[in-house]
């Protein structure tokens, strides 16, 4: 850049330096030396457009290259750039956040039948228990109680093994955020690539603009117009702190505002 | 309330219409539909004789704020309660809902006291 930048300086230097000379020269009638001054500039200004163009050339290619995109590959398009990978990357995620949401939920259904069965047993035999210690239970009940206590205990240890179980695979199911977090991170290092990218080419563009001095239309106005409407889906709000009032912080501030609206 | 109402989930992700089922088997809620977006809930509502929609705000296809606009103005749809359960929250969009006649508005993540409270608002009100 500030290559670039000085040997642009050169050829205004060049161009300011020469140029009262040109105007005495004609003063003067001297037109021949005055024409070899206008092609001396023609000629430095040429260089400096040769160079500048060559320069970026190189810096594109360069740019292009950061992309990611494999042009020498006669893949078709869609398999070209990381870009293609980034969405394979994320569709990757949303299958581990489902398909540990779904084994969390399996496990968890798988429990609680579990729990209420051995619930509903303990309050039965407490019921049972309670009779005993009122002296309300006759020989052949408490032995029937005795060998029910006993099963008891022992459907108890199998029972609690087996939900013991499906904790621990619970806990396993939550390690797609190791493996997403990972894969998340890659997508957010490529898409500061490409933007670093992007914002390279853009400043090339203009210098491109700047040395062959190309002017637009002022684009700006346009784009300030475009409001996004209220009803546009935005989905998670990841960073509300930083959102100020547009976004609610909670279900509480949801209900304070629908009340405000008569709700 | 009745525990039998015909109930739709309406939601893009699979688990998350998932764990809406199993909240409203919770509370007692049995009779439970699902549809992945406003136009795979249209037909289901129209020919169904639903009590009950729940959904999402931001689906690909139609999204739950047009599908809620859409019950609105179908005459034989239009007193349908629905519950919103989003994770949009941005105020104006609270705002649109409210106006566009939602019944309730939940903001994800959320708890199963938080869909009790307003599904026992809602059916309080009707």
């Amino acid at each position: 850049m500030s290559e670039s930048i000085s040997q642009s300086d050169n050829f205004e230097e060049l161009l300011k330096s020469t140029t009262g000379e040109l105007v005495s020269k004609i003063e003067q009638g001297d037109l021949v030396d005055a024409v070899n001054l206008l092609q001396q500039i023609n000629e430095a200004r040429n260089r400096n457009l040769y160079q500048e163009v060559g320069r970026l050339t190189r810096a594109l290619h360069d740019a292009i290259r950061n992309f990611h995109l494999d042009t020498a590959a006669s893949m078709p398009a869609s398999e070209l750039s990381e870009m293609a990978d980034a969405t394979d990357r994320l569709n990757y995620v949303i299958n581990m956040t489902q398909s540990a949401a779904n084994r969390t939920m399996d496990k968890v259904e798988e429990c609680l039948p579990v729990a209420t069965s051995l619930k509903q047993e303990a309050a039965d035999l407490r019921q049972e228990w309670a009779r005993l210690l009122r002296r309300e239970m006759k020989p052949e009940e408490f032995r029937q109680l005795y060998r029910r206590i006993d099963q008891f205990l022992q459907s108890t240890e199998s029972q609690a093994a087996f939900l013991g179980e499906n904790f621990s695979e619970i806990t396993l199911a939550q390690d797609y955020q190791d493996l997403t977090g990972q894969v998340v991170k890659k997508v957010i290092t490529l898409v500061h690539d490409v933007e670093a990218s992007l914002v390279d080419l853009v400043r090339m563009a203009s210098q491109v603009d700047r040395i062959t001095g190309i002017r637009h239309p002022d684009a700006k106005q346009e784009q300030q117009t475009q409001v996004k409407p209220a009803s546009v889906a935005e989905g998670p709000v990841v960073n509300a702190e930083k959102r100020g009032v547009d976004v609610v912080s909670g279900q509480d501030e949801v209900d304070d505002l629908l009340s405000s609206l008569g709700f | 309330m009745n525990k039998d109402m015909k109930i739709l989930i309406v939601d893009d992700f699979a688990t998350m219409r998932r764990i809406i089922k199993n909240l409203l088997r919770d509370l007692g809620f049995n009779n439970t539909h699902e549809a992945d977006d406003g136009l795979t809930a249209i037909p289901l509502l129209e020919t169904g004789r639903f009590d009950f929609v729940v959904t999402d705000w931001n689906m690909p296809g139609m999204t739950g704020f047009d599908l809620l606009k859409h019950i609105r103005a179908d005459p034989n749809l239009k007193n349908m309660p629905v519950l919103m359960v989003t994770a949009e929250s941005k105020r104006e969009q609270i705002v649109a809902a409210a106006q566009a006649g939602v019944n309730g508005y939940i903001v994800k993540p959320f708890t199963a006291a938080t869909l009790k409270e307003k599904i026992d608002k809602i059916f309080e009100r009707l």
